[in-house]
């Protein structure tokens, strides 16, 4: 945002201000609670608030006994296995079929190309209990239900929208031409989707793959009505955790949780600009 | 005709249509023989069917109706990436993630050529257009000029016999156009590859092809080779699209040994060569030439007839003079003179006469 010019009304100067004041809110009102649980989760005590210790900064008021509970207690092991089983199988299926569907779907002769489109992006619309609801009758006749497989599938429907949206926006700068000139120099379709199209609409679906990651690895509400005991993911035994036992251990797990969330974040984008400037486009 | 596929037919078109939507044609019965080594250009406005040729002919667009054979082979049910065609795309589609020699090595190990091959044939293709130096490069780090290099390069470097270029040097400014246009006829005829190319730049056609076939409304209108096309045009499209063009409308009143006499629609007369008329009372176009109209009465024939004009502009442009005038009710009248130690300098309002040799008038539809 530029400076204030020097023939700014007073009307102008209280709105430049009180603008910025008004965003400093905002980002407060967003960032707060989740900055306010790092701290809490170094508390010696078992408590949710700040001890007068930790306040004056007294190490005595810190220790690390939510962090080693997270890492010694098998329940809270068996939920993070179950989740690191689930969320990058899901990641994959959603990631393979987002792609193929977001392709087909940019093709300008598909017809009911729009409607299609809607229905599969719907999982992001619909409530979540009304999705979730829906798949445990479904999955119940199918005899998916409380399976591993299941809960991947579940999970990777809520993923597959995002991969579409993203490989969507990449193949919208796509052009056309390079498949035609490499159909031209000889390549069959498949030698054509991975040798061109795929490593150009890569950085969509590295990112629609980490959307659909988190959206697994964060998911409680569909995990509760697919999954069993079996499948009992992070945020499933979270959920269990603050409603029954009201253990800071949670602080310490959603630490971790914001911590691998912000270095995924970091690197996919790390990645990506590194392949948009390898292919010469200034990275967005 | 029993056997369509002649000896020396390399590339045949045969009563192809093509239509997108069921109902429009936009090629409509194109017949087109090409032998071997030629370079014939697709010219004629967006529209007219140029480009859908050229994409039926690559693979990219099925024929409608008709048969596409290439080397006395029916080519419509051989997809595009078996056909072994050449192409010079338009915005080039150089393949951004990789390197200009993996671009040149790609048509070769899709091929699944020797690593050591491909890489002397990469080397021999980057120097046959002076880009040997620039193989490590990304396209998006080449000028237009370069990359356009790099396309030629690339559709040549797995040795097609026929190469299609979709107006490859659009993009370029005029110069480095001019410097392109010499380089890829001088390259083709070494190599003696056929090449098709579309352009919609009537200079650039008649530069460099050996035939031009003008297309408007889904068909062929004349196919010939340069010379021809400029001064016999078959029709008056051809006329009108093909270089600078005088017209005037008048009716045939008789045609006699190759002569047709022309009463112009305010009453004058002339003498014509008639093409596309071919007898009395018919409406006629009347195309002339600039440079073949002549005002200086010595070089004229005994008995032409000439008509009375009306100088309206002198424009000097360096090697040339070009004047508008006033003819027959026409005020776009151009002729053009070469600028010579002994050449008049029209003034405007001056009242000359003009003529030319009835060869060079040529009475086309109207």
């Amino acid at each position: 945002m530029s400076a204030l010019p020097p023939y700014a009304t007073t009307g102008q100067r209280a709105w430049y201000y009180s603008f910025r004041v008004i965003c400093g809110l905002i980002f407060f009102f967003l960032i707060a609670p989740i900055v306010v649980i790092i701290p809490l989760s170094f508390n010696s005590q078992d408590f949710f608030t700040f001890t007068p210790e930790m306040l004056r900064l007294d190490p005595e008021g810190f220790s690390l006994k939510h962090y080693r509970d997270f890492f010694s207690n098998d329940s809270w092991q068996s939920a993070m296995w179950n989740s690191l089983k689930i969320a990058p199988m899901a990641t994959i299926v959603s990631v393979t079929f987002g792609t193929l569907a977001a392709i087909g779907l940019s093709q300008p002769h598909v017809p009911f190309r729009r409607a299609i489109m809607a229905i599969l992006i719907s999982p992001m619309i619909v409530p979540l209990i009304i999705s979730a609801a829906g798949m445990y009758f479904f999955y119940s006749r199918i005899g998916l239900q409380g399976t591993y497989i299941g809960v991947v599938l579940a999970h990777a429907a809520l993923g597959i929208p995002f991969v579409i949206i993203t490989v969507t926006a990449t193949l919208v700068g796509f052009d056309r031409s390079l498949t035609r000139a490499a159909a031209n120099m000889g390549a069959d379709p498949v030698t054509t989707f991975f040798r061109i199209q795929m490593p150009l609409i890569l950085p969509g679906v590295i990112s629609g793959g980490l959307f659909a990651f988190i959206t697994s690895f964060d998911e409680v509400v569909v995990v509760l009505f697919v999954g069993s005991a079996g499948q009992k993911t992070l945020p499933w035994q979270m959920f269990i955790g603050l409603r029954e036992q009201i253990s800071p251990t949670i602080l310490a797990v959603a630490t971790i949780l914001v911590a691998i969330s912000i270095m995924l974040l970091a690197t996919v984008e790390m990645l990506r600009r590194r392949s948009e400037r390898l292919r010469g486009m200034s990275p967005s | 005709m029993a056997d369509a596929s002649n000896n020396d037919a390399f590339v045949e078109f045969e009563r192809v249509q093509k239509s997108y939507d069921g109902e429009n044609l936009v090629v409509k019965d194109l017949n087109l023989i090409m032998p071997r080594g030629e370079f014939l250009t697709m010219l004629g406005p967006s529209g007219s069917g140029k480009t859908t040729c050229l994409m039926m002919l690559a693979g990219f667009e099925t024929a409608t109706h008709g048969d596409i054979r290439l080397g006395g082979t029916s080519i419509n049910n051989i997809p595009p990436h078996k056909r072994g065609i050449g192409m010079v795309f338009q915005n080039y589609a150089l393949f951004p993630h990789m390197t200009i020699a993996e671009n040149l090595a790609f048509p070769l190990e899709v091929r699944k050529m020797g690593k050591s091959e491909r890489e002397a044939k990469v080397k021999r293709a980057l120097d046959m257009v002076e880009m040997g130096a620039f193989g490590g490069r990304r396209p998006s780090q080449l000028s237009g000029g370069q990359q356009q290099r790099i396309a030629l390069a690339r559709a040549l470097v797995f040795e097609p016999e026929l190469v299609l270029m979709d107006e490859p040097l659009g993009a370029l400014d005029k110069q480095l156009r001019e410097k392109m246009q010499f380089e890829i006829t001088h390259l083709a005829h070494r190599l003696g590859i056929t090449v098709v190319y579309v352009t919609h730049d009537q200079t650039e056609a008649l530069t460099m092809s050996d035939r031009v076939a003008v297309f408007e409304d889904g068909r062929i209108q004349q196919l010939a080779p340069p010379d021809k096309l400029y001064e016999e045009p078959q029709n008056s499209f051809v006329a009108q699209f093909i270089g600078e063009n005088n017209t005037l409308e008048g009716t045939v009143k008789e045609i006699n040994n190759g002569v047709a006499l022309v009463q112009l629609d305010d009453g004058e007369l002339i003498d014509c060569k008639p093409v596309n008329v071919s007898k009395p009372g018919e409406r006629t176009r009347v195309s002339i030439r600039p440079e073949r109209v002549e005002y200086n009465k010595d070089r004229l024939s005994e008995g032409a007839h000439t008509l009375k004009a009306e100088v309206l502009e002198f424009i000097y442009m360096g090697d040339i003079f070009r004047t508008r005038l006033r003819v027959a009710g026409n005020d776009e009248f151009i002729i053009k003179t070469r600028n010579a130690p002994d050449q008049v300098r029209l003034q405007p309002g001056q009242q000359i006469e003009i003529g030319w040799l009835p060869e060079d008038c040529r009475a086309l539809d109207a």
